[in-house]
């Protein structure tokens, strides 16, 4: 399959997860669509070494290799930034009663 | 001998200092003592130097150095000559007069002011020493500064009167105008020859070129017509007469207005270069001498009167250095010192006696109460008409025979002048002491001479004012009767006269034949005056050519708005604006950007895409 | 050592004085001190010039190549002297003024006389800049703390604007250190021959040093800031601080940049004129005694740059001589005017009048001092007006020598107009109801007044010695200054 789907699809999703992030108020739709856009990271890194290791496969048996490496360091970053952004949803929740992130303009003043 | 000058400055100068200082703790006789005494002892040291210089012994006296730089020294120094020693003998000689005259005048004052009032006149005597004793002109224009603040100080003598103070003020400032000029020829003389000092600059004169000279002889004329009163700045003369009149006496009559001729007659040898200063001193000294006449006539104020005429008289003196009649100027210096002199402090003795009344329409019929001061004023009279024999008469004379020399319109105009002349003193002296008495009952109880130490004076210088001419008896009636060019011709070249002796005798005839038509005339049209209100040209001249006036509306409010305008519009809304802009725009402008600041999130992060989007834009179409 | 000890005593007395309590001693130890950097200066006075004493070089900031380096050369020695003489002058006149917190009050104002002489003494240009800052930061404080009732607005104005002449100053010195291979030592500075882009760093100087002076139109600060601060702490800044401007011209600007000196002339010598006569027009149209004096105070300094601007010596000698005395002179007129505000609570000319029947003394020492401001003969700022007209009279860098002379002279008149009318106004005429209390001057004003009338008279009369020690110096400068025109 031609590397073009994977772009198009990967580009499609960030759109989604930018529109979703500058239009949603929600704090954890935002989140989710965050996650969104490092998704469609993660799936141009991998169909990228896709592609780069069976074009370098003839001169190098890891060529592309690096690519599949950080998708997993993403992964691991995005699994962290879960598990602290979560947390600041919920104290944020239990002391708003609100996950609007609008509620969140405080620091202005 | 002539090491001794720094006497004569000196004396007065002590003088000052303990009036001055010890204002408080000295009474008045002892104040009046050490006020009239040091002006004696100068007196002295100047008969001494006079002496001195007739053996020949001119020459200079350097104290210390005063301003130097770069090659530029400008010692303090001292000059005994011809010519300084005339103007001593004038000062320190008729200032005694007049300091001893004020003891009495003042004795009214509280012994505090009349302390200050010595010790002011002292400082005047000072500084006009040292205006004719200068070496160079940086000294004289010391003198002449300080001669400018004594007169304001001296006008607004009783300074709880502001427009006495205001006259004051317009006296210091219009000097201050002529002051200008004065330095600024000092700095073009300084910058051509490269010094100040008298004997250094006359020696130097090739160094000039002819533009050179005329732009510094007409600077120092603007100086002198500030000083001595000469269109366009004698307006400050009438009004200095706030002063107390020994004062008007003393400066403004006497000594300081002449300043002015001292200059001129001093640096006769830029001017003898300068044609074309010299006829635009003999044209304003012509017609200061003819306005000033002609507002003489019109006046009421016995002290006006006599300013103007002492505004007249000093238009004669430039006519005369004009002209190139240097001596002649300051043998009319002399006389005028004499008998202008004697006719202020006859009038203060007028004023004296009538408690302060100087209205001459509230006066009338004196003559038979104010017997010494009537006869001498008539003799001041005479002098100043220039009625034959009488001080006047011959440095008139000197001054018209040089005019006619040089221009026939020129003596013309100064006949006239001294036809007017003749007029309003006469007018003067018959509606004030001939006719009925005019004033209130009190006044005419009140009428009294003068006491002692007033008359003396009055009649010293009555017999000064008679005899004064003789010094200067003109070559036609006596060989080497001209004593006075002869003792000046070291410092000013003798003006050798082409005019035949019969033309000088028919001038003369002609002079005297007026003066003496203008005074019966006069005679018979005041001898019984009453007063009558004035209409036509009358009311113009009594106005006083409505110059105030046009000065106020001309110049001073001018300056007056254009002050507010600068400060209101310019300052405030135009400078001072901007720069409160440039701050309130620094601070609009945070005020903008704080908006961005909205503390929403969605903001933010939106934000960060445009500028990320922007900055991928750039980088892919503005790369390279 | 000399130079050393007139930065560290009035240094060390203001730290020292930040601990001190209760007013009399603090007003002693402030006065002690005074006196004491009075004492190294006159001392200074004594030694011969150039001798060692007088010079301080010591590793500063190794880094930058930047030196401690202060010296004493003529020019410097007098205005260290004028500040060492004012100092304790506006300490005996304000003896009697009660500020809260005196300490500290005292303490700010020893440490900007601490700065106002590392200026005067600094031959590292990045040591100036230090000290420039240095005076002028206690400054804004006395000012925004004991100041009149607009005094945050109008001292933070002030700040901020002479901040960023500051500034743009620090720009300037930064390119001259590369210009000069990384040095900020003044001589090297002096010794930069055809330098490049010198109208630049001329004018980011210059905007400085014309703030700070000030020169029209970058003047709007000044009469605020005068009216606002409390009277010492504006006799330090009209006394003192506007002369770091004109002395900052005339040892790092006109020798540093001389062709660009020679360019500009003309624009700069037409900024002082039009200021001049400005100012002084204006000032004849003030009502508070302390902006008039404030205004005369712009056409007085505007001389003195214009002086500057004609490139000779007799200029410069001039402007050099009226540094001081001006500094002398204007802190006289500002003692009277305090006087007058604290007896009469206003500083209203159409309020007052006839105090001279009150105060006789105070008339005739003011008296005194105001014809010293309009530079009459044979008072101090005669000799100094006199060699500065002379000198932009036979300038020869620009043809406009005369004219410039002439539209100068005029503030000749205009200054005797605003002056006396300001003396005739107070002083004389009738009382008016806010002047109909006695007014006794006290002893102190009297002796601080009479310390300056001698001032007035002794320089006035005897001018030699002043224009000695400035003599080498100046040579030093014109010479630096014609080497362009020669050529």
């Amino acid at each position: 399959m031609p590397i073009n789907y994977y772009i198009f699809v990967a580009i499609a999703l960030f759109c989604i997860g930018v529109i979703g992030v500058l239009t949603r108020r929600n704090a954890i739709i935002i989140f989710m669509c965050v996650e969104l856009m490092l998704n469609a990271a993660n799936l141009l890194l991998v169909a990228f070494s896709k592609m780069h290791h069976a074009t370098g496969a003839a001169q190098n048996a890891n060529a592309g290799i690096e690519g599949q490496l950080f998708v997993f360091f993403i992964m691991v970053v995005a699994a962290a930034e879960v598990s602290v952004g979560l947390a600041i949803i919920v104290m944020l929740y239990r002391n708003t009663h609100s996950v609007d992130v609008n509620f969140l303009n405080r620091l202005k003043h | 001998m002539s090491q001794l000058v720094y006497l004569v400055p000196l004396f007065p100068l002590l003088g000052f200092l303990l009036n001055g200082l010890l204002r408080k703790q000295l009474p008045k006789s002892v104040t009046s003592v050490i006020g009239s005494g040091v002006i004696l002892a100068s007196f002295i040291v100047s008969i001494i130097l006079f002496f001195d210089v007739r053996a020949g012994h001119a020459g200079s006296v350097e104290l210390f150095d005063f301003i130097s730089f770069a090659k530029v020294h400008i010692p303090f120094a001292f000059q005994v000559d011809q010519l300084s020693v005339i103007f001593l003998l004038i000062i320190t000689g008729v200032g005694f007069l007049i300091h001893l005259y004020s003891a009495a005048y003042m004795h009214e004052e509280n012994s505090d002011h009349f302390a200050r009032y010595f010790a002011y006149l002292n400082l005047f005597v000072f500084s006009m020493l040292l205006l004719v004793l200068g070496a160079n002109y940086v000294i004289m224009f010391i003198g002449w500064e300080g001669v400018g603040l004594c007169s304001y100080l001296l006008i607004g003598y009783w300074f709880k009167n502001n427009n006495y103070n205001k006259a004051a003020n317009k006296a210091f400032i219009m000097n201050r105008i002529g002051d200008l000029g004065f330095l600024l020829a000092m700095f073009w003389l300084l910058t051509k020859t490269g010094s100040l000092t008298y004997t250094d600059v006359f020696s130097n004169t090739s160094l000039l070129t002819p533009t050179d000279i005329t732009g510094i002889t007409i600077l120092f004329f603007i100086a002198a017509t500030g000083k001595s009163a000469q269109i366009p700045l004698y307006t400050w003369l009438p009004d200095a007469m706030a002063g107390p009149t020994p004062v008007s006496a003393l400066i403004h009559a006497a000594t300081m207005v002449t300043a002015g001729i001292y200059l001129i007659a001093r640096s006769n040898v830029l001017f003898s270069l300068a044609a074309y200063t010299q006829d635009i001193i003999a044209i304003i000294g012509l017609a200061t001498a003819l306005v000033a006449a002609s507002i003489a006539l019109k006046q009421n104020d016995i002290k006006k009167v006599l300013a103007y005429s002492t505004v007249s008289q000093l238009g004669y003196m430039f006519l005369a250095l004009g002209v190139g009649a240097y001596s002649a100027a300051v043998f009319h210096v002399m006389t005028h010192a004499f008998f202008k002199a004697l006719l202020f402090l006859g009038s203060g003795s007028v004023i004296h006696a009538m408690s302060g009344e100087q209205d001459i329409r509230q006066m009338g019929g004196l003559s038979k109460k104010l017997k010494i001061t009537y006869f001498t004023f008539l003799i001041g009279c005479l002098a100043i008409a220039g009625f034959p024999l009488f001080s006047g008469f011959f440095s008139k004379d000197a001054i018209l025979a040089a005019a006619f020399e040089h221009n026939t319109l020129l003596y013309i105009g100064g006949l006239i002048g001294a036809i007017m002349t003749a007029f309003y003193m006469f007018r003067l002296l018959f509606i004030t002491f001939n006719g009925q008495f005019r004033g209130t009952e009190d006044q005419r109880h009140h009428l009294h001479e003068s006491p002692a130490a007033m008359t003396i004076p009055l009649i010293v210088l009555a017999v000064l004012s008679f005899a004064g001419g003789f010094i200067g008896i003109p070559e036609v009636f006596m060989h080497g009767g001209d004593k006075l060019s002869a003792f000046l011709s070291p410092i000013i070249p003798v003006h050798a006269t082409t005019l035949s002796h019969s033309t000088e005798i028919m001038l003369m005839a002609i002079a005297a034949g007026s003066v003496i038509v203008t005074i019966l005339f006069a005679w018979f049209r005041y001898k019984n005056y009453q007063p009558k209100e004035t209409t036509g040209i009358g009311k113009f001249l009594e106005n006083k050519w409505y110059v105030d006036e046009i000065y106020d509306a001309a110049i001073v409010r001018p300056v007056s708005w254009l002050g507010k305008f600068l400060e209101r519009v310019v300052e405030r809304s135009g400078i001072d604006w901007l720069v409160n802009l440039t701050g309130k725009s620094v601070q609009y402008g945070s005020r903008q950007l704080r908006l961005f600041q909205s503390g929403q999130v969605g903001n933010y992060v939106l934000l960060m895409i445009v500028g990320m989007v922007i900055l991928f834009a750039l980088q892919f179409f503005f790369k390279k | 050592m000399i130079a050393v000890l007139l930065i560290l005593i009035p240094l060390i007395g203001g730290l020292a004085l930040f601990a001190l309590k209760g007013e009399a001693v603090v007003k002693g130890f402030a006065l002690l001190a005074s006196f004491a950097a009075l004492a190294v200066s006159v001392g200074g006075l004594l030694m011969p010039q150039n001798s060692a004493a007088l010079q301080f070089d010591a590793a500063w900031i190794p880094t930058l190549n930047s030196r401690f380096h202060i010296g004493l050369d003529g020019m410097g020695q007098l205005l260290c002297l004028l500040t060492s003489i004012a100092f304790p002058i506006i300490f005996i006149a304000s003896w009697n003024n009660k500020y809260k917190n005196a300490n500290r009050f005292y303490a700010l104002m020893l440490l900007s006389q601490a700065g106002l002489m590392g200026v005067f003494l600094s031959m590292d240009a990045l040591l100036f800049y230090f000290c420039w800052e240095l005076a002028l930061i206690p400054v804004y404080f006395l000012s925004s703390i004991w100041g009149g009732e607009k005094r945050i607005a109008v001292t933070f104005k002030f700040f901020i604007y002479t901040f960023f002449g500051s500034l743009l100053m620090l720009i300037g010195i930064l390119m001259m250190y590369f210009k000069a291979g990384q040095s900020f030592d003044l001589n090297a500075w002096y010794g930069i021959k055809g330098n490049t882009s010198e109208t630049m760093m001329f004018w980011l100087f210059f905007i400085a040093f014309a703030i700070k002076m000030p020169i029209w139109p970058l003047h709007t600060w000044q009469p605020d800031t005068y009216e606002q601060s409390p009277t010492a702490v504006t006799m330090v800044l009209s006394g003192i601080m506007v002369k770091m401007g004109v002395f900052a011209v005339l040892r790092w600007l006109v020798p540093v940049f001389p062709l660009a000196t020679y360019e500009n002339g003309d624009t700069i010598s037409m900024m002082c004129l039009i200021g001049m006569i400005y100012a002084s027009l204006i000032a004849i149209k003030q009502d508070d005694i302390k902006r008039l004096i404030a205004y005369s105070s712009i056409a007085h300094i505007g001389l003195m740059c214009l002086a500057i601007f004609a490139s000779n010596k007799s200029g410069l000698q001039g402007a050099t001589f009226q540094m001081f005395v001006h500094g002398i002179n204007i802190i006289g007129l500002w003692i009277v005017a305090d006087t007058i505000e604290q007896k009469y609570g206003t500083r209203k000319i159409s309020e007052l009048g006839g105090i001279a029947q009150k105060a006789p003394v105070l008339s005739i020492l003011l008296v005194i001092i105001a014809l010293a401001n309009i530079a009459l003969p044979l008072t101090n700022a005669f000799p100094g007006e006199f060699m500065m007209f002379n000198g932009i009279f036979s300038s020869t860098v620009t043809k406009y020598n005369k004219l410039d002379a002439l539209v100068a002279g005029i503030t000749i008149i205009l200054s005797a107009v605003y002056t006396l009318n300001m003396i005739r106004r107070v002083f004389f005429g009738e009382l008016k109801a806010a002047t109909q209390n006695v007014l006794d001057t006290s002893a102190a004003v009297k002796v601080s007044l009479a310390i300056i009338v001698v001032l007035i008279f002794v320089m006035g009369i005897y001018p030699k010695p002043v224009l000695q020690l400035t003599n080498d110096v100046i040579d030093v400068i014109v010479l630096r200054m014609q080497s362009i025109t020669k050529n």
